[in-house]
């Protein structure tokens, strides 16, 4: 099997399986709730303790909720539309890309700017600036933030993504850095609406 | 006559075609063989996409693919 030849370039990386998807999207969620269950204790603490102080135990709830949060507008990132070139390179790139997306595909990435794409990992929705992995089952989602260091209209942005990711998925995920992984409802009501068909149609196919 | 082949870069423009030619045609073919290493050795990688979800890196000129396309590096963000 062909190798993505930017791998090369994070050699210190182990090459990314289905295994070690599992496992960093365990360690994710275990880093969360670490990160999340002292506040809740606190709270829960406070309350047991005195309840007045229902203000700061408040706060203690605030930021657990908080946190994960954050993490999420950070997935919902990646995918988040950039400044657009000119219309006349935009149009000549989205065009390309339409010739290398099927007919459904293409008419998705019309609505929503994200482009679907089956794996072996789960169902991608590719972006100008990094892809979502919907994995099997639709419930969990991983965010990877992967880009193109050239001034490029979006549509190629997107094009360059989805060759190399068609070329080796595996690869593809070894050189994108992880943004956020956790369950798909979290991110999807941070997800401009308008993207979020996408996100209901790879749902839909994992 | 065979079929018209291109090798397009990606870039500012959308795209550019570098190169077209036909089987059987040398003088094209030689042309843009020359363009493709050129490329190559500019730091663009070739691919060639053969349909969904399969698109194979090429390091010569598949003279039998209908399009080659040039693209650049990505890089985790």
């Amino acid at each position: 099997m062909a190798v993505l030849p930017e791998t090369a370039t994070v050699y210190w990386r182990p090459r990314l399986d289905a295994g070690r998807l599992r496992r960093r999207g365990q360690l994710w969620t275990f880093s969360t709730l670490a990160h999340t269950l002292p506040f809740l204790a606190t709270a829960a603490l406070l309350m047991a303790l005195e309840p007045l102080s229902f203000p700061v135990a408040a706060i203690a709830v605030v930021h657990a909720w908080g946190i994960p949060a954050l993490y999420a507008n950070r997935g919902v990132n990646v995918v988040r539309p950039r400044p657009r070139a000119g219309s006349a390179p935009e149009r000549t790139a989205l065009g390309l890309l339409g010739d290398l997306l099927g007919h459904e595909a293409r008419r998705l990435h019309s609505r929503t700017g994200l482009a679907l794409e089956r794996g072996r990992l789960g169902v991608w929705l590719v972006g100008e600036a990094g892809a979502l992995l919907v994995r099997q089952g639709g419930r969990r989602v991983d965010c990877w933030c992967v880009k193109v260091d050239a001034e490029l209209p979006s549509a190629d942005r997107t094009a360059h993504l989805l060759l190399a990711l068609r070329e080796d998925e595996e690869g593809f995920a070894t050189v994108a850095n992880l943004a956020f992984s956790g369950a798909v409802w979290r991110l999807r009501r941070r997800l401009p609406a308008a993207m979020r068909p996408a996100l209901d149609a790879a749902r839909a196919q994992a | 006559m065979g079929r018209m082949a291109r090798l397009i870069r990606m870039d500012q423009a959308g795209h550019t075609t570098l190169a077209e030619w036909t089987a059987g045609d040398d003088a094209a073919t030689e042309a843009a063989v020359a363009a493709f290493r050129e490329q190559l050795d500019a730091g663009y990688y070739a691919v060639v996409s053969s349909g969904e979800g399969h698109a194979e890196q090429v390091r010569e000129l598949p003279l039998d693919a209908e399009l080659v396309i040039l693209r650049r590096p990505i890089a985790g963000g």
